[in-house]
């Protein structure tokens, strides 16, 4: 599997289990911050999106499209149909914003049930749920995207399915190591005999104290979710036309790259401050839990 | 050891068939069939029926998953080609041998006469990617390392950071952007075909800046941190204090054991690379195995994905193999069980 795993697992290896008050830590670390203010602005911006003075995103300006350039009227230019730049990358951020948060959780809702059953019961249980995770993490990812979403067709249903399948068995994985090393610890055990239920103790003990390396990992995964989205729309399998996807602006703008350069750069920009702010966001997480 | 080995070549076998099958199982949402797409957009539909019927395809799904598999296996003659059919598909290696994938849809021709070339084209692009990648990012992960926390560290700490943030079609557009529109100093597509005025090396020469880019920002980060966890190690401190020069330190002790760690990482870049050339090749067009995936997912090419798909697989691990073979022989901690 590629880099959104192997990063997630070194953080793993090297974060303590316990993180306490690790948001109220974050003001100060400086990495942390400019990554949570790249997110933000794009927040803002996508929630403010009805109320600011810009052309709908699917308008066409006939006029523009003599001149596309940026401009008084278009600050970001128009693209290759006249349609306003900077209105399609803002309403682009509410799609990109919600599917890929929305995606990298139901990831988690599957992932770790799976990895807490198979670290606390270990046996068969773990010998099942391992061996199936590591099918599909074998894969080159990209190729089991390509496939499953050419098969499936694109939507944002698809797109978060794929996401699931495909990221699920990555935070099994993580999950299954951290509840290892927990599980031998005098709190499960004291759990135990208090009589918990297994339920109980994986989800009401276990998962809460697994958070810090679990919270670096999400940062990290939405980031990659915003790659992946990126990519499939720039490979043709975006979300239908004509609603706004960064990365089917990019792959449009492209064929216009030696006459009209802005056409592709300013949406390629955004995918990259957008993944950016997530992994800054990240690695500030991962260095404030490495301190304690 | 041995038998390390051989329970993972077994567990190799083992995912491969059940990838095999999955994708199989995959392809089934797709309501496009085999015989419509093998006789084309012009065939009636009474031949279409007829074609389905002979290839069995309305059997069930372990029924043709267990013949496809036959065929691969050189146990049944690949149904496409019977001559009854009157399809006129021939393999010259003949219609029943090991290895045999079938027959592909999308370009009319025999898997194998498709597939390998474009590996080969791939190969070399992710070939001189990874030569290019391993000793770079080796040389700045060790020089942040070396010391922790300096400017140094600091400008290849952002550098690594900055640069996996930066997905292969972002980067692609901003390098053309630069060296072929503003500069003029490259080719902006990469179809290795020396009548296009630009020469094969300079065709190569984004694709393998892409790919690098990528992908040395984040082995540098693993070096890096390997690096800096070795330097504050009793022993190497013991070094220093023992007075050998930094270089000393540096080459004879901590060289060796900040290895150790990214070396596993290193060999599934490789494993990364197949992936990442996918969307590298859609940027520059380049005649790959990537851009073939794609194109015979999108026209259904089952034949075809199923080949690719093993071969990527095969690939990917294999090299985990060699990955903890080699951790284990570097490492004397760590024994296979």
């Amino acid at each position: 599997m590629s880099a959104a795993t192997d990063k997630a697992s070194t953080a793993v290896a090297a974060v303590p289990r316990k993180a306490p008050g690790l948001l109220r830590r974050l003001p100060t670390s400086r990495v942390a911050m400019v990554g949570l203010a790249l997110i933000l602005v794009w927040v803002v911006l996508a929630l403010l999106a009805p109320f600011l003075p810009l052309d709908p995103p699917n308008k066409q300006d006939l006029m523009a499209l003599a001149n596309p350039l940026p401009s008084a009227k278009h600050w970001l230019g128009t693209d290759f149909k006249g349609r306003d730049i900077l209105s399609r990358l803002i309403w682009g951020a509410r799609t990109v914003l919600t599917v890929a948060p929305a995606a990298a959780l139901c990831a988690y809702v599957v992932g770790c049930p799976l990895g807490l059953a198979a670290g606390y019961f270990g046996g068969w249980v773990d010998t099942v749920i391992s061996r199936a995770s590591d099918i599909i993490l074998s894969f080159p990812i990209i190729i089991l995207y390509v496939i499953l979403i050419a098969n499936i067709g694109p939507s944002v249903l698809n797109i978060v399915l794929a996401v699931t399948l495909t990221a699920a068995p990555g935070i099994a994985r993580i999950v299954r190591g951290l509840t290892i090393e927990q599980r031998h610890l005098d709190y499960v055990a004291a759990a135990q005999l208090r009589r918990e239920s297994a339920l109980w103790i994986m989800f009401v003990e276990l998962l809460p104290n697994c958070r810090g390396p679990l919270i670096t990992d999400f940062c990290l995964r939405v980031g990659y979710t915003i790659i992946t989205i990126g990519i499939l729309g720039f490979l043709g399998l975006g979300l239908p036309p004509p609603d706004p996807d960064w990365g089917t602006m990019v792959k449009e703008g492209t064929a216009m790259i030696s006459v009209r350069p802005h056409m592709s750069l300013f949406p390629a920009m955004a995918i990259v401050s957008l993944i950016l702010g997530f992994n800054l966001l990240a690695d500030g997480v991962r260095e404030l839990s490495l301190r304690e | 050891m041995l038998r390390f080995a051989a329970r993972r070549l077994a567990s190799l076998l083992l995912t491969l068939v059940a990838a095999s099958f999955l994708v199989f199982a995959v392809t089934e949402f797709s309501p496009s069939n085999v015989a419509r797409k093998t006789l084309g957009p012009f065939a009636l539909q009474n031949q279409v029926d007829i074609l389905y019927e002979k290839l069995g395809l309305s059997d069930p799904l372990l029924v043709r998953y267990t013949r496809w598999a036959g065929v691969l296996l050189g146990l049944k003659a690949d149904p496409l080609q019977d001559p009854a059919l009157n399809l006129n598909f021939k393999d010259p290696r003949g219609d029943k041998y090991f290895g045999n994938f079938g027959y592909s849809t999308l370009y009319k021709a025999p898997v194998n006469d498709v597939i390998w070339s474009r590996l080969g084209a791939t190969a070399t692009l992710a070939g001189i990617a990874f030569a290019i990648i391993v000793p770079l990012s080796l040389a700045l992960g060790v020089l942040a390392g070396m010391r922790e926390g300096s400017a140094l560290d600091r400008t290849i700490s952002v550098f690594g950071i900055v640069s996996t943030s930066i997905p292969e079609f972002a980067s692609g557009v901003f390098l053309v952007a630069i060296f072929v529109v503003v500069l003029g100093w490259l080719p902006g597509t990469s179809p290795l075909d020396p009548g296009s005025g630009w020469p094969i090396w300079s065709q190569l020469v984004l694709p393998v800046a892409v790919l690098v880019l990528y992908d040395a920002g984040y082995v540098v980060r693993m070096v890096r941190g390997s690096m800096a966890e070795v330097m504050n190690k009793g022993y190497v401190r013991t070094a220093f204090l023992k007075g050998l020069p930094m270089r000393t330190v540096v080459m004879r002790h901590a060289l060796r054991n900040a290895m150790i760690a990214p070396f596993t990482v290193i060999l599934l870049q490789i494993n990364f690379l197949i992936s990442g050339v996918v969307v590298t090749e859609m940027v520059f067009a380049y005649p790959g195995f990537g851009r073939m995936i794609l194109d015979a997912s999108l026209f259904g090419d089952i034949a075809l994905i199923e080949a690719a798909t093993l071969i990527a697989l095969t690939i990917a691990i294999a090299t985990q193999l060699v990955s903890d073979i080699g951790y284990a022989l570097l490492n004397p901690q760590i024994s296979l069980k």
